[in-house]
This record gives structure tokens, sequence and C-alpha cells, in this order.
């Protein structure tokens, strides 16, 4: 989230899309109807199902799944045709008067620079033009049609209302609602916050929705504003935890990035990381990389990591590919992987295209299953019938269960979709014989070091060069590894006039103080402060309010610096003055800048100086246009790997032209004809993902799989409410009760009918409900080709009705 | 927000309520309390409910409950019905709005209404087995119950639910125990959205206003609270976007009324009963005055003995 949870009490508009605040987040949902009782905010949801979420809302719009990109598009356009944008905001706070180089060109969905046998870009004509003075070109008056503003104008004039409405099913009524309704935030004293989930995420073209409606925000000057943002609703209570500790394989810790092949010193790494500010006076905040990317180091080495050592870089693994999950279990299925440590996760449950998983999993020589719970995954070797079919006698791999204990039974934090990180302590003593997973782990470590001490073995440095000091090496305390997230002093710290700032073995009060010097360390400078010298502040539970603001800057401790709005400087205008009274937040007081939050700024740089809120661009604003992005600067329509239609926009574009396909996996994508139904997946309010279908109360609430039908599919098919169906895509087949419902209708695409159905993800063959195949049995093995992440929104199945099973 | 009440102490606190606070009793005659305690009331917005039931674990967890585990029969409502052990249930309807066009998912908590005018405590035969406190709240006291059933038949709102392994009623409590030490029922903690709100009947009415005025806003011009008067209102009370149609909300009763057969049989019927048994006796007790008690004569006995043949 770039805002809070408590924030969006302070929004006008709340709009929900690609996501189901009230079904998948139903606690933090109570500030939508707070921002709806106290402020009278209209709530819009625009979704594929009328959800619990649509129940609760103002407006309510339909949507083809897997065609948001040209929802968000239409919105887009609207705001430029209708001029509804904030102007100062625009032209200050966004790349929108550069100029790009010339030669970058879009034509039939694609942009200059594509390869189509490497399926990717060059994006050598995607950059700024740069004058000789190392900085950015750019045009105030906006009108160079290479400025960012005229490509926009242009790239985006295609999805007019009528378009978005043969594109995605959405009646252009209801579609010109919504962008009205967004629209009425463009003025100073509105804002609208979006809410998303995995439903914009798990897409082929994911992180391009996400970009749409971040322009959508930056259009609005929603950005860094009380009540706006861009709030990515985290799936589990700690999946924003998990990412900034950067257990995705391509990343460290605080969004580091790991070392790849071809960077075999510190400085090779480094230098690819320079992160010079490209506009004059920007802060461009990456330029300390090189600080933080050390003070990792020293924490993970000790005093093995010297100077010239390069701090020992060189012991860290070099990546020579991104192991992604689906990376991870392709390798598998190829035989290429031996064994797997699967801690807190169910991957037969959670991964694509579950026989392939089932497969891959059949192939590895052992299996570590380390959950507090007995998962579908370590299990998947026993035969279920049609829920789990498997042969026991063939598969040889051997499957090792430590039970570990539950976030319930150990100390430690979590840090939600705020950004907050909140400690928690045991409520129960841990189950049985169930041991901490840092146990565990540390158990592990000290043993395989052992063998390799004894036996000796290839590459063995690394290991051994490890830093393990803590008071208990079998047993590291949480309150240890708090501290070592958060760095300290290795020596007495001086300012330029030799004053101690900071003395060796003091706890670091902000990543302010980190060096490149080997002098400090610390594994997460984004937490830097959270347990600083005054103490663990995720302990904090103080929920006074002092602006009134809703803001609880005393609860618990939000990174970075403790702050509960990302690029807050851009709640005040050029001057320092808050754009409205209404969203008062940041501010320059003429010393200095304050307010209700902490200043995403340095607070003594004043206004005149001219450097912008967007500190972690070289731009020092924010991008319309953003030429990191592998497909493409702007959003492009993209259909979905399997989809009912052709690409109406652009008919020569098969799904994401750069999102990566493994060998065999195109040639299970199913086609329109024997699948001409769209299908979505997603979790309900009953259950918590797979682990809840154990727990006998929730069992009862939601004790069984089923299908969403629309009565008019329904009436098409002969399947009656209640009734048990058959769906099936190209690569497997659930069964399942049909829910007929009111709630899902079909969708007029370009003049066809085309039905889509909805499937809860929850339900498996362990459990106290009613066994079921993984719902993943069904879905496509591709993901965005920016993340990675899965196909699981849409996809082509068929349905018909089948006789119940005999009781 | 509506103010969050806080947590109990740690320590013993003493019941705000109990025995010496009835204003009814089953099938008893008591002196109703001389000062009532204030009402209370349980403010359900349906307008806020994101029907995700946590109510309803709730209530199963503070009570201590077991409810087995059903089927999927085509629709979100699980359990189907109300059960001994199901004491409030989510139902689920889809509703066309003709006026708007548009659809709507009704979600409505249901359960025990806690009646000002109790039918099912007017139709129970069992001394003490239903009880109403002074601040509104009906009771059922188990160890009493003979498990007749009549409270069944009493309630307007088809809510209490025989046992099969007991036979004993069963519905909502309101948490008379949490409240009695101040605290607002499990389900009302429970609510992630305050669609669940407590505390004294004026109160929730306040409440309910400023609701009912947010939904007019939204274009819900029928907007308005159920409180009905056919049972002299009640201590559950919802905020519903179609006040004009409570009957959309899953069949909940547009003007509900202590069954006509309960209330003849336990009104008038009873005393009509009554009266016919006094009257029956009075006019033994004037007979006997008036002509004396039935003596046998010697005339008689001779002449039974001729008929017997002796």
């Amino acid at each position: 989230m770039t805002n809070s949870w408590t924030d969006i009490k302070n929004a006008d508009v709340v709009w929900i899309m690609g996501g189901n605040a009230a079904e998948a987040h139903p606690c933090g949902f109570k500030w939508v109807t707070e921002a709806k009782a106290e402020r009278g905010a209209r709530l819009m949801v625009v979704d594929p199902r009328f959800n619990r979420s649509a129940a609760m809302a103002d407006h309510y719009s339909p949507i083809r799944s897997g065609t948001d990109i040209a929802f968000l598009s239409g919105v887009i356009n609207y705001l430029l045709t209708n001029d509804k944008i904030q102007h100062d905001y625009v032209k200050n706070y966004t790349n929108v008067s550069f100029l790009v180089k010339e030669g970058f060109g879009f034509e039939d969905g694609l942009f200059t620079g594509y390869n189509e046998t490497s399926r990717s870009y060059d994006k050598a004509t995607w950059q700024y033009e740069m004058g000789p003075d190392g900085f950015v070109v750019k045009d105030e008056t906006l009108s160079h049609p290479r400025s960012v503003y005229q490509i926009m104008k242009k790239h985006f004039s295609i999805y007019t209302p009528e378009m978005v409405e043969r594109v995605t099913g959405s009646p252009k009524d209801k579609f010109l609602k919504v962008a009205e309704w967004a629209a009425s935030c463009s003025t100073k004293d509105r804002t609208m916050t979006i809410m998303y989930a995995l439903g914009w995420t798990q897409h082929s073209h994911g992180a391009q929705n996400i970009r749409c409606a971040a322009m959508i925000q930056l259009l609005l000057g929603n950005i860094g504003v009380p009540g706006g943002g861009i709030n990515a609703l985290r799936g589990h209570s700690n999946v924003q935890g998990i990412t900034d500790i950067g257990t995705l394989t391509a990343s460290l810790p605080g969004y580091l990035a790991m070392p790849i092949d071809g960077e075999p010193t510190l400085e090779s790494h480094l230098t690819k990381r320079q992160f010079k500010p490209i506009q004059a006076n920007q802060t461009s905040y990456w330029q300390n990389y090189r600080k933080f990317y050390v003070s990792f180091l020293k924490s993970m080495y000790g005093a093995k990591a010297t100077k010239e050592n390069d701090f020992g870089y060189q012991y860290m693994p070099k990546l020579d590919l991104a192991y992604d999950v689906l990376r991870m279990f392709d390798l598998m299925h190829q035989g290429k992987t031996s064994g797997l440590i699967c801690q807190g996760f169910n991957p037969l449950m959670s991964v694509s295209h579950a026989a392939k998983t089932r497969a891959a999993l059949s192939k590895l020589k052992f299996l570590v299953s380390m959950d507090p719970i007995e998962t579908d995954t370590a299990r998947f070797w026993e035969n279920h019938g049609e829920f789990n079919p498997s042969d026991p006698a063939k598969i040889q791999t051997e499957v090792f269960m430590l039970p570990v204990t539950s976030f319930l039974e150990e100390e430690g934090s979590f840090t939600n979709s705020s950004r907050c990180v909140m400690w928690k302590w045991p409520a129960a003593d841990p189950y049985a014989e169930s041991r901490k997973d840092v146990e565990i782990l540390s158990d592990l470590f000290i043993r395989i070091k052992k063998l390799y001490e004894k036996d000796g073995g290839k590459g063995v440095e690394p290991l051994m060069a490890v830093d393990w000091n803590y008071k208990n090496p079998h047993d590291p305390s949480a309150d240890e590894l708090a501290k070592e997230l958060n760095g300290k002093a290795l020596v007495d710290l001086t300012d330029a006039e030799g004053k101690v700032t900071r003395a060796a073995g003091q706890q670091l009060a902000s990543f302010g103080e980190m060096r490149d010097d080997g002098t400090t360390d610390g594994v997460q400078w984004i937490y830097t402060g959270f347990y600083g010298p005054n103490g663990n502040f995720a302990q904090r539970r103080d929920n006074s309010d002092p602006s009134g603001m809703n803001v609880f800057g005393s609860w618990g401790f939000s990174w970075p610096a403790n702050r509960r709005i990302l690029y807050n400087r851009a709640s005040a205008d050029m001057q320092g003055k808050p754009w409205s009274d209404a969203k008062k937040y940041v501010l320059w007081d003429g010393k200095r800048w304050g307010g209700a939050d902490v200043p995403d700024f340095v607070p003594t740089i004043p206004p005149e100086r001219g450097t912008m809120p967007f500190i972690m661009n070289p731009e020092g604003v924010s991008r319309l246009f953003a030429a990191p992005m592998a497909d493409g600067p702007l959003p492009v329509h993209m259909e979905p790997f399997e989809s009912p239609v052709a690409n109406l926009v652009f008919p020569k574009l098969k799904g994401n032209p750069v999102a990566r396909v493994f060998k065999n996996d195109m040639e299970v994508f199913g086609n329109a004809k024997d699948f001409p139904i769209v299908a979505t997946t997603y979790r309900l309010v009953e259950h918590f993902h797979f682990w809840t279908k154990g727990v006998q109360k929730n069992a009862v609430t939601q004790p069984e799989f089923f299908v969403e039908i629309s009565e008019e599919l329904a009436r098409e098919k002969g399947i009656k409410k209640g009734g048990m169906v058959r769906v099936w895509s190209n690569r497997g087949e659930v069964k399942g009760k049909a829910v007929v419902t009111k709630r899902l209708k079909p969708f007029q695409i370009d003049g066809k009918t085309v039905h889509q159905i909805g499937l809860p993800l929850n339900f498996g063959f362990i459990g106290e409900t009613k066994k079921a195949a993984p719902i993943n049995s069904l879905t496509p093995f591709v993901g965005d080709a920016n993340a990675q992440t899965p196909e699981f929104k849409a996809f082509l199945v068929n349905v018909e009705p089948i006789a119940g099973p005999v009781a | 927000m509506f103010t969050i009440i806080p947590n109990p102490q740690a320590k013993p606190i003493d019941a705000k309520f109990g025995d010496k606070d009835l204003i009814r009793r089953s099938a008893s005659s008591i002196t109703p309390v001389a000062q009532r305690q204030p009402e209370v009331a349980k403010l359900i917005d349906v307008s806020k409910c994101i029907g995700c039931k946590a109510c309803q674990v709730a209530c199963l967890e503070w009570n201590n409950l077991t409810e087995e585990v059903g089927v999927n029969v085509g629709v979100y409502d699980n359990p189907h019905d109300l059960t001994p052990n199901t004491w409030t249930l989510m139902r689920y309807t889809e509703y066309e709005n003709p006026e708007s066009g548009n659809l709507e998912w009704l979600i409505r908590k249901d359960g025990c209404m806690h009646c000002e005018d109790p039918g099912c405590l007017k139709a129970c035969p069992a001394p003490g087995a239903i009880v109403q406190y002074s601040n509104g709240i009906v009771d059922f006291v188990k160890a009493n119950c003979i498990g007749c059933g009549y409270c069944i038949k009493g309630c307007p709102f088809n809510i209490p639910r025989i046992s099969k392994v007991d036979n004993k009623a069963y519905k909502c409590t309101l948490c008379s125990d949490r409240v009695a030490v101040g605290q607002g029922p499990a389900c009302q903690k429970a609510c992630p959205t305050q669609a669940i709100v407590f505390g004294t009947k004026d109160e929730m009415k306040k409440w309910a206003e400023k609701r009912i005025t947010d939904l007019k806003s939204r274009g819900f011009k029928n907007a308005g609270l159920y409180d009905p008067p056919g049972v002299q209102g009640t201590h559950v009370m919802y905020v519903l976007q179609h006040a004009d149609k409570p009957n959309i909300y899953a069949g909940l009763a547009d003007n509900p009324r202590i069954s006509p057969i309960v209330e003849l049989w336990k009104g008038g019927t009873k005393y009509a009963g009554l009266a016919l048994i006094g009257l029956t006796a009075a006019f033994g007790f004037l007979h006997h005055i008036v002509a004396g008690p039935n003596r046998v004569t010697d005339h008689d006995e001779q002449e039974a003995k001729r008929l017997a043949g002796k």
C-alpha cells in the first residue's frame, strides 16, 4: 500500500477492482464502511462477479476476466479527453513533459524493439531524450509530439467507451459512471483510493493492470495524498513481511537485488545501480544503495566481511536465472531438482496445473514439509481417487514432515499491508513436539556445517563464512533477529566535526545512519528504526490520532521511517501548501516539512529548490511513461493466454507478447472452440486459503467446493441449483455443486455471448470439508511478464451437469 | 465509528441482572420488578453486513456449540437453517430491485429478536422455562424446559429449535451472560464492520437514525428501522434498505404478531376455561345450598333390593 488501511477513511471515492476486500480482507474493509458512514464516501466495484464487496457498493460494473487494461485505459482516455486531471500535480510531479527519444513507436500493439524469437523487447528507443547537461529534455508546453503527454493522448485514444464495452463486456453506462466518479476526484479537495489484490496481479499482464491504476491516480493527483493511493491488499497476514525480507529468489532483504551472473565483483554489481538523478536537485534516494548493500553484507558475514574481500560479496550466490515458482516447478518436472524444502507452502494446491505439480513432486528424491498442519502437498503421493489420482507404488520421493509451531505459538512480528510492523507474543504453548521454524533451520545449518567441517566439500566457503553469532545458536531469539534486521553501529560513528553520533554497538535509529565502509550492519535497511536505540517500536500499541487524520503514528512501526503515506510530499503543492484544507497532511511551515505524518523528504529542503516528491526515482517525479517495464512503457490491452475471443483492439497480439511460456505448456493451452467458457478463481471469506479447510467451525460455514454459474448458462446446459457439475480445462477437471446465481451474468463481447463461471479455491483432499480436487488442476502454467505471478484469474473451461455422487 | 466496548477486567464482576430482575416468567405469575433496567438492544445494519459469518462462528465459540459439517445445496447459507446449535445464521437473498434495475445481495443475520412481547414465553406451559429480564432479554432456562415445542408455535419469527439429543429448546440468549458483565454479545464483538452494534435501545435507535439518513442519501428512500410494533418492539433490530418490504430479506415477517391461537389459548381461551371450571364449581355449590346434599332414602334402598331380585 502506498497509503494505509486506516487512511482509507479519508477517501471520497473508494474503487475496488482486481480484488474483493469485503471477502478477502473483512477486517481492513471496515475502513471502507467507515469512509462511507462517516464521510459519505461512494464505493464502486468492478468485478466479473457481483461479489461481497459489490454487495456493499454504491455502483457495480461487471467486467470479463482478464480485460482490466482495456477498462482502465478507457478511464485514462476519459480523463485525458475530458481534461479531468489535476493540472498542477501532473505538470510538476509526473514525467508528463519529458521527451521520449526519437525512434520510439507503437504499432499493432507492439512497441519498437520487439524480438519475436526471444519474446522480449530491446528498450533502447523507450528512453528519455537527454540534454548535453546529462539531464532530461522537457517541453513544459506539453505540445511536442514526443512529449509523454502527447504520446499518451494518442496511445489511449483508441479506448473509447464503445471499445471498452466491446472488449470487456461492461455496459457503456456502467463504465462511464465509474469514469465519472473517478474524474470527480481530479479536484484538489477530493481523493479516491484504489484497492486491488490478486485479481490484478494473477494475470500474464498483471503488472500492467497495476500500472494503469497508478497512472489514473497520478492524473487525478491522488498519490501521496490522504484518502488516495494505490493500495495492494496483501493476501496473508505477513505477506508484506516476506516480500520485504526478500524471500523472492531474485531479491535480497529491503528490495536490494540478488547478484547475477556477470556481476563477479561488488563494484560490478553496484555500478549498474548508480541511480544518478536525471533532473537537477533531485534526491534519487537509491544513490544510497551501496550503504544498504554493504550493511547487509556485514550482517551476513560479520567479521569475515572486510573491505579487502568486497565485504564477502564473493560468498553470495550469483543467479543465472530468476527461480520463480513456475520455473522451479518446471525444472522439477524436467527431473532437474533433487529435493524441495517446503516451508509453510502447499504448492500442490497453490501452483498452476496441479497434474504437472504432482508429476514434478514425484520426481524428487526428497520432500520436506515444514508446516503446522498436514498439507495436501505432504500427502501428494496418496491416492485419493479423482481428488488426487496417484500410484504410491510408483513414487520414490521420500517425504519428511516436520511439524512447526503455528504463528500463534511463537514470538515475532507481522508486517501488514500498511507496511506496519507489529510485534506478536505467543498465545499458546507449542503443540506436541512441534518446533519453531527458526530452531529447525538453525539445527539444519549447524549440522550441515559440521558435516562439511568433517568431510569437506565443494563450495563450502560461503557456508563457513556466515555469521551465526546468537546467544543460543540452535535457537536465535525473535528479539535478536529483530535487532539484526534493524542494524547497529560497529564502531563509534562520527559526524564531519568528529563528534560521536552513534556509539559502537548501539542500534541505528534510521537507515540514514548506514555507511558503505563496513562500519554499520543491518539486514533490512527499510526496517531500520523499528528497533532503534529506544527499543522495539513494533511493540507500540498507542492508538492516539493527534492530527485527527486517522494517522496512528505510535502504533507499531511503518517502514520506511515510520511513514504512513509514501511520497507524502506530494500532498502539498510546489510551494509546500496543502492542496486543500480537507486534505491537509504534510506541509512546509517556512522552516521545515512536517504535519500529520513523517515527511517522505529531507525535512529541511525548502520548496524553492525544486526537489520533487518521488525521491526513489532518478527523475524525482513519477512515471506516466515507464521504460523499466518488460512489456511496454505504456499499458496495452492484451488478452489472457486462454481467451474466448481474439484481441479486438490489436488483432495480431496473442496473450502477452513477452510473457515467458515453457516448452510443452503452450501446447496445453485450451482454445475457445473446445473451451468456450471463461473461468476465474478466488477465495471465500469463510476460509483462509487452504489452511482452514481443516478447521471444524470454518468447514461448517462453507463445507463443500462449488461452482458459481449464471442462471442463463445453467438453463443452456440443463444445470440445476445444488446439482453436480463437471468443469474441465485442457489440463484437468474438477467436480462440484452448482451455485446458480444472478450475481454472474453472461457478457456480450463484440456481439457474441460469452459465459463466465467462478471457482472458489479453498478446497482440497485433506481436512474437514468435503473432498475436492485442487482448483489449480485447471489453471494454465504461465505468469506475468514482469513478476511471473501465475495467470490464475482468467482461463478457459467447459462445464456440464453430471449425476451426483452415490452418498 | 460506534464506541467500542472495552474488554472486562480479569477479576470477577457481579452480574448486573439476574432472577430478581424478571418481568415475565412462563406459566407463572410474578410481581414484575418495580424499576426496569435500561432496555438493551442489538442493532443489525444489513447495509453494512458483508456476510462473513464471523458472528456465526463467534456464537458457536462463545456458547461452546458444535455444528455438523453439512453440504452445499447451491446457496451460500450454511447450515441451511437454524438448529439447536446454530442460534444465528446468515441468510442471503439475491434481489433485483425493480425500480433501479440493480441487483442487490441482501444478507440478513437471522436469530432471536428478543421481542418485548415474547410469543415463546406466552406459549410456554412449563413454569420458569422462559424468562424475560427487565432489560428486555428473553432467555430460555434449560432446567425447566419440558421440550413440548410450544415456544416454536408461539414465536412469530420461527426461531427456537428442539434438540434431538436432550429434547430441550434452544435459541440465542443475546449472550445474557456477557451482557450481565457489561459486554456486548459475542456476535457483535466479532463483527468486523460494525454491522452489529449493541447498547441501550435508545442509543441503538439514535445510531440507526444516522445510518438511515446515510442510506437515504444513497437513494434508498424507504430505508428504515425494523422494530415491529406487533410484538411491542424487539431488542434485536434491523436497519433495512427497504424497510417497506421486510419480506424480501429471506422472509423476514412484514408485521409479526403472536399467533392468534396462542393469544386465544393463553389469553381468552385460558380465562374462559378457568371461568368454566369456576362456574361449574359454583353451580355445584349453589345446588348443594339450594337442593341440599343428595342422600339415599329408605325407599331407594328397598326399591334397589326389589330390582336386584332379593
